[in-house]
Order: structure tokens, then sequence, then C-alpha cells
């Protein structure tokens, strides 16, 4: 149910947009269309390999080892320890959520995984060189660091308090 | 003052952290075969199949909504709108546009440099990068969806809703304190 209304929802979003470009011109319209269809085939790849992939990693990854330290028991050591993990994953989106999946599946709690991405799309460290530091006053990138400590802690607890999906 | 262009990033099909990931894929893939089976190795493969399949609709909504919005958006009458705004406004408009903008680093920083250029204070900055960081709605729907299914991207997403105003309000109380002042405060 969800799933057809967030799918209805969207692509009604989709048209609106398409309308709106298409009042500004025909090509405007065609151009949306072009970048928005090659994005998808390039990514396409990426994904799928992520997502099937990540099934696979779940599959050998020692359910006993992940359960006691990243399990919905683990608590607070647990949301600590994704925190950090994430704070260290490098790489793109491919990496960090394929991680993130695989670790769900084999048996990490929901928190402690929200906890997890939260914290790898917070610190990417590849992003973080890359892209924001040579781009942002140095001042900016450290407070930006700084202020966002605390917050895959408090997005676990968050979740927490909402409860399981 | 005019914002030039955010230079467009060369889009690959496959990286660095893909190639890495496909060939720890295809380790555990093998791994799961010889250990368990043909059976087992197929049943992973028609589940993980399945739920990809399923979220395709919206990854390519989430790639046309993210194409139009570029085109119909310019970025610099965004940065003029969060520039001119202050107070909790300011932050409110900084986070929707960070929910807003499609686009990777490349395109986001530049938009966050261009907020700094025409006005807006270190809180607003901050608040639009963590709010495309953590609830920009292309991220979401292309990447994380597939891998993690709408049930729980949506509960993690309402969790972090409230955490890109936090971070603003954070980033003032931290720059009225002293910390990070800009040369000439």
């Amino acid at each position: 149910m969800v799933t057809l209304a967030i799918n209805i929802l969207l692509w009604l979003v989709v048209g609106a947009l398409a309308f709106f470009a298409a009042m500004r011109g025909r090509v405007l319209l065609n151009d949306g269309a072009r970048d928005g269809a090659i994005e998808f085939f390039l990514l396409l790849p990426r994904i799928g390999i992520g997502v099937v992939g990540s099934g696979y990693i779940a599959e050998v990854l020692p359910n006993a080892l992940i359960a006691p330290w990243l399990g919905p028991e683990s608590g607070l050591l647990g949301v600590a320890i994704a925190t950090l993990g994430g704070a260290l994953t490098p790489g793109g989106p491919v990496v960090g959520f394929s991680i993130g999946a695989a670790a769900l599946k084999s048996g990490a709690g929901a928190p402690q995984v929200i906890a997890y991405s939260t914290a790898w799309a917070l610190y990417a460290i590849h992003r973080l060189v890359m892209w924001e530091v040579p781009m942002m006053p140095a001042r900016i990138v450290w407070l930006r660091a700084a202020v966002s400590l605390p917050l895959p802690f408090i997005a676990a607890a968050l979740a927490m308090l909402l409860g399981k999906p | 003052m005019t914002e030039p262009a955010p230079p467009r990033r060369r889009r690959r099909a496959f990286d660095w952290s893909t190639a890495v990931i496909a060939l720890l894929s295809f380790a555990a893939a093998a791994a799961v075969y010889l250990r368990d089976g043909r059976e087992h190795f197929l049943a992973i493969l028609v589940g993980d199949l399945t739920l990809f399949g399923e979220m395709l609709p919206k990854v390519l909504a989430g790639c046309l909504i993210g194409a139009f919005v570029t085109l119909l958006l310019p970025r610099e009458l965004v940065a003029r709108w969060v520039g001119h705004e202050s107070g909790f406004a300011g932050l409110l408009i900084a986070v929707l546009f960070g929910f807003i903008l499609p686009g990777g680093p490349i395109t986001i920083y530049p938009v966050a440099g261009a907020f700094l250029a025409m006005g807006a204070d270190a809180g607003a900055v901050v608040a639009f990068i963590v709010s495309w960081t953590l609830i920009g709605y292309t991220r979401a729907l292309v990447w994380e969806l597939p891998f993690f299914g709408s049930d729980f991207v949506l509960w993690r997403i309402v969790a972090a809703v409230p955490l890109p105003i936090l971070a603003g309000i954070l980033a003032r109380i931290a720059v009225k304190a002293g910390f990070a002042r800009a040369e000439g405060d």
C-alpha cells in the first residue's frame, strides 16, 4: 500500500514538473526527460551490483559476531560502534548503502544501521576531503563537522522512539 | 553578482567504489554457492532482484524529478533567497532547499558557497548541507530505496527531519560563542 502510494505521488510530481517545463518550451521538456533518463541508465548497474551484492555479503557475514555488537540489544554501545564505522567508511553511496544493507540483513538493529548511515552520510571521508574542503571556507567545514557530532546518536534515539516500521 | 553555472559532473556507470563492492559481492556469492548450494544462491538472487525491480519506477521518478528541478529552479535564485532570509525562517528555508535541490557534492557545495556570498549566515549554510546530506530526496529515492525498501527509508527520514534544523541552531550558538568566527567579525 505504502509502496503504491509513494509511486503514485512521485509520478504525480514528475507529471507536474514536466508540465511546468513544457509551459516554458518544448526544448526544456525534452532536455529534462533526456537528462533524467541518462542519469537513470548510468546509475542502474551501480545500484544493481550494490543491492544484489549486499544480499550475498550479508549471507557470509558472521551473524554470531554482528548480533552482539550491532544487534537490537547492543544499545548505545552498538550505536557508538556503528557511528564510528560509518564515519570511517570511505567511498561513494554504493559502498555506504551496501554495507548498511548487508549489516541489517545479517542481524544488526535498525537504530544501529540508521546511526551507521547517518554518520556515513555526514562524514564520508572521501567526500569531505575531495569536495567539501576544497569548495567551502575552512571555518564552515569545521563548524559543520563539529555540530554534526551528536546527530547520528540523536537519529538513532529518535528512530527508537518512533518504533520499528 | 552572478554565480557561474555549476560544472557538470561527467557521469560514469562505473567507478572504484563500485569495483570494490562488485569484487566483494562476487567473492561472497561464490562462497554462498559453494557453502549452501545452488538453491540458496538462487533464492537470494531472486529475492534481491525482486526488491531492485520493485524500486526501479521510483528510481526513475527520482532521476526525472532531479533533472526537471535542476532545469526549472535556477540556483542563483535559490542562493539569493536563502542569503536574504535570516532568523528561524532562514534556517527553515535553507533546510527546505537542502531537501529540494538535486545533485551530488559537485553541485551542492558551490550552491552553499553562493549562499555565503549572498549574505547567509553560517547556521543556514550548515543547515542546508546537513539537510541535503540526510533528507535530500534524490539520494533517498535513487540510492537508499533499492537497498532498504520504502518502510525503512520513510522511517529513517522521519527520524532525520529535525536534525538539519538542530545542526543549524547549534552552528549559530557555536558562532555566537566565538567558535569559527569569520575574520573581521
